[in-house]
């Protein structure tokens, strides 16, 4: 009995993995994706990082820094939804579309949106998580506001406040001192995100996509959401104010330089982002 | 390699029996073909072998498999296609060469240990081996068969190509050929993304023409079939123009694309010397203009679709001094041109690859007559068309079926005397690729392949001299290791 039993639930537990192996399906507006057919494109193009069971031990995995994601835990970086919750399809597809800056990823844009949304269908087969749990519903974004000077020295005060240069700098530049420490939630190091150097962040290139980074945080990296600390309006002037921080010619970046040069006693009081320099609200009073 | 390496791919035993089947299947047919037609051998030829490209380099400097950028390699697919349009880029901003580990170096080799026969018929070979006949006359000579076969070489081929830093690419790839010969293939410099766009691209030095299905990058390695007939063809007897849309040629191109290439366009400012390095000829210019267009079709895959136009020209008068010709110095310059369309259908794991082309050479051209003299009476521009249609069955990105159906056919030859159906062309060639592994370092493939031609006209007849001259035949067999490191 006890042998016939231990037979059906081994031929359930093979059919339900069979099913999920075969029948995981993605929708990514009006295309469905198919895993059958995400199976030989994920071969093609992924195995090599990524491995044949999705763990991220490919071949290539010793070799690339950061390492591949291990679809196998289910924890994305890029999600419209909240910290912990699995991501939406569509978070899957627009990853694998944008690629990620400074890594191996690449963007895989070339491939058809139905080769994409086949893949995301096939790589949602390596998690039970996908079987059990819904994705996250995704965050609302509420309308930015003009950018303001203002705006961008509260968020200027928000960076201080929030140690966020403790990991990306005092410049941004990715270079705090706790830079060195941080590991990802595999124990592999990890490097914070350099404003200095480009246009393009982890999760997209536009404010709202930066917006979003802060609310649902980088899951299975030490960036937290910060949905429950920031209020929206906070969230959006720290998103100008990082904007200031990067090398190219942006609407913040405009209006910071203006008010340096317009009001260069002002600036002058600003004290340099880091350790013991306490509040910019004085500079922020002289407004 | 997936399945063979560390057998953890879901379906690796059962792909790789099937490889296997496939393998011993499709060599089988090969052999039976070869020993089928060989009552009618025939011509080889004078063209170039395949020159086949893929550079493991970039494979290693990325860590992304052969299949990433190539269909089954060294054929591209649209993800490739992109990366080279980039400039030899992911765009990752880890392009530059100051962001890789010092120990790498930007080099690819290949070459290809092989075993190959080749057979031709209708020969003027001396009736006594040994005993000079007279080819003037044919006195002495016979209609013969010539066969040759054995294990050989391909050459090899020592590719460096990469970013010079961020938005500069290069290419230099000197290729020793199997006499030991040394030439180079391609060398040239790359300015991407000028002006901060992707559709400003300025190329400069020897390349390969913007070619939408590329010789140097298709699956064919065999002596017939390992050249395009359509892209080398130039009308019987004619001698003053060697050009070839499959040679690399020297000159500038400008070039863009759209973020994911399915839209591409390409002009190119080329020196009328068919890609020989100083100026052997001429001193004029040609122009070649390309465009494609694909578009996704829902799970059937991305199509497309393109056209060209090589607008050349040759100089038919040598400036001589005491008869002897400067190099570079040729005037009486007469037109050409090739244009044309291609295609590149996918459905699903089948790709079919259409391709035609409407050939015209100037009289003068045609009938090697120097622009300060008169034409032959009746002579006229001969035209042509070409085109094949080429299929891929890619099983996995380990597999895949070739197979190719080419047609040329006159239809105006520049001297009236000529048959119309001299020149013609009839070719068709089999095979497979098997790449045992497939990962970022390196790239083995065996490759298997069958091709006969038929060339109406170039053959002499069943008695030579007096009888018309009859078409040739000629057949290849290739089988061997193509190795890319």
């Amino acid at each position: 009995m006890r042998l016939k039993n231990a037979l059906i639930a081994m031929v359930v537990l093979l059919a339900s993995g069979a099913t999920v192996s075969f029948a995981q399906e993605s929708h990514i507006g009006n295309i469905q994706g198919r895993a059958s057919a995400g199976k030989g494109l994920y071969r093609r193009y992924c195995v090599g990082c990524h491995g044949p069971e999705g763990d991220g031990s490919g071949e290539n995995a010793a070799w690339v820094d950061p390492k591949p994601r291990d679809f196998t835990a289910a924890t994305f970086k890029c999600r419209s939804t909240p910290s912990g919750t699995l991501p939406t399809d569509q978070d899957i597809f627009d990853a694998i579309t944008r690629g990620f800056v400074n890594t191996s990823m690449p963007a895989w844009r070339p491939l058809t949106n139905q080769n994409r949304a086949d893949l995301v269908a096939y790589v949602k087969g390596f998690s039970a998580k996908w079987k059990g749990a819904a994705p996250g519903a995704p965050i609302a974004i509420p309308a930015e506001p003009p950018v303001k000077v203002e705006g961008i020295l509260h968020g200027r005060e928000l960076f201080q406040k929030m140690e966020c240069w403790k990991c990306h700098g005092p410049e941004g530049h990715g270079n705090g001192p706790a830079a060195a420490t941080l590991t990802d939630s595999k124990d592999n190091p990890i490097r914070p995100y350099n404003f200095a150097m480009g246009s393009r962040f982890k999760c997209g290139v536009t404010n709202e996509d930066l917006y979003r980074i802060f609310m649902t945080g980088l899951d299975g990296t030490p960036m937290p959401s910060f949905s429950d600390v920031l209020k929206p309006a906070d969230a959006w002037d720290l998103v100008h104010f990082l904007r200031t921080l990067q090398p190219m010619q942006t609407k913040e970046a405009e209006v910071w330089k203006q008010w340096q040069t317009t009001q260069p006693a002002q600036a002058k009081q600003l004290k340099p982002i880091g350790p013991d320099q306490g509040s910019v609200q004085g500079a922020m009073n002289a407004q | 390699m997936i399945n063979m390496l560390n057998g953890k791919w879901r379906s690796g035993p059962k792909s790789s029996l099937l490889n296997t089947i496939l393998l011993v299947t499709s060599f089988a047919i090969v052999l039976v073909l070869s020993v089928l037609t060989d009552s009618q051998p025939a011509y080889a030829l004078p063209l170039h072998t395949g020159n086949v490209r893929a550079i493991p380099a970039f494979a290693r400097k990325y860590g992304l498999p052969c299949s990433a950028c190539h269909t089954a390699w060294p054929e591209l697919n649209n993800f490739g296609q992109t990366f080279r349009d980039n400039g030899y880029q992911l765009n990752n901003d880890h392009d530059s060469p100051i962001y890789q580990d010092p120990g790498y170096f930007p080099i690819s080799f290949r070459t290809t240990p092989n075993w190959h026969r080749e057979g031709v018929n209708n020969q003027l070979i001396d009736a006594v081996p040994g005993v000079p006949g007279d080819p003037a006359t044919g006195e002495g000579m016979v209609n013969g068969r010539v066969t040759t076969h054995g294990f050989d070489l391909s050459g090899f081929d020592l590719w460096s190509a990469g970013t010079l830093y961020k938005n500069i690419s290069f290419t230099v790839l000197p290729a020793i050929e199997s006499s030991g010969a040394l030439h180079f293939e391609a060398a040239f410099i790359r300015f991407d993304n000028l002006l901060k766009s992707r559709w400003l691209n300025l190329k400069l030095g020897k390349f390969e023409l913007d070619n939408m299905l590329s010789e140097k990058r298709f699956l064919f390695l065999s002596k017939n079939g390992g050249s395009y007939q359509s892209y080398h063809f130039v009308p019987t007897g004619e001698l003053s123009n060697a050009f070839g849309l499959g040679d690399n040629q020297l000159g500038v191109e400008l070039s863009g694309h759209s973020v994911n290439s399915y839209t591409r366009y390409g002009v190119a400012l080329l020196s009328s010397n068919d890609g020989s390095p100083e100026l052997p000829t001429s001193r004029s210019y040609d122009t070649y203009l390309t465009f494609s267009q694909a578009f996704p079709v829902g799970k059937l895959g991305l199509q497309r679709l393109g056209g060209f136009a090589y607008l050349g020209q040759r100089p038919t008068i040598a400036l001589t001094a005491a008869g002897v010709a400067f190099p570079g110095a040729g005037y009486g310059n007469k037109s050409f041109y090739r244009a044309g369309f291609s295609g590149d259908f996918n459905i699903g794991k089948l790709q079919i690859l259409p391709f035609f082309l409407h050939g015209y050479e100037s009289a003068f051209l045609g009938t090697n007559t120097p622009a300060n003299a008169a034409l032959p009476d009746g002579a006229m521009a001969p035209t042509w068309n070409a085109g094949f249609v080429e299929t891929h069955l890619h099983l996995s990105p380990q597999f895949v079926f070739t197979n190719r159906f080419e047609l040329i056919r006159m239809s105006r030859q520049a001297l009236p005397e000529t048959p119309l159906n001299t020149g013609n062309i009839d070719a068709y060639t089999v095979g497979y690729r098997w790449y045992p592994i497939m990962f970022s370092r390196a790239g083995i493939a065996f490759h298997n392949e069958y091709s006969i031609i038929k060339t109406q006209g170039a053959g002499v007849g069943a008695t030579p001299f007096v009888d018309p001259p009859t078409a040739v035949w000629s057949n290849s067999v290739h089988a061997g290791f193509d190795i890319a490191f």
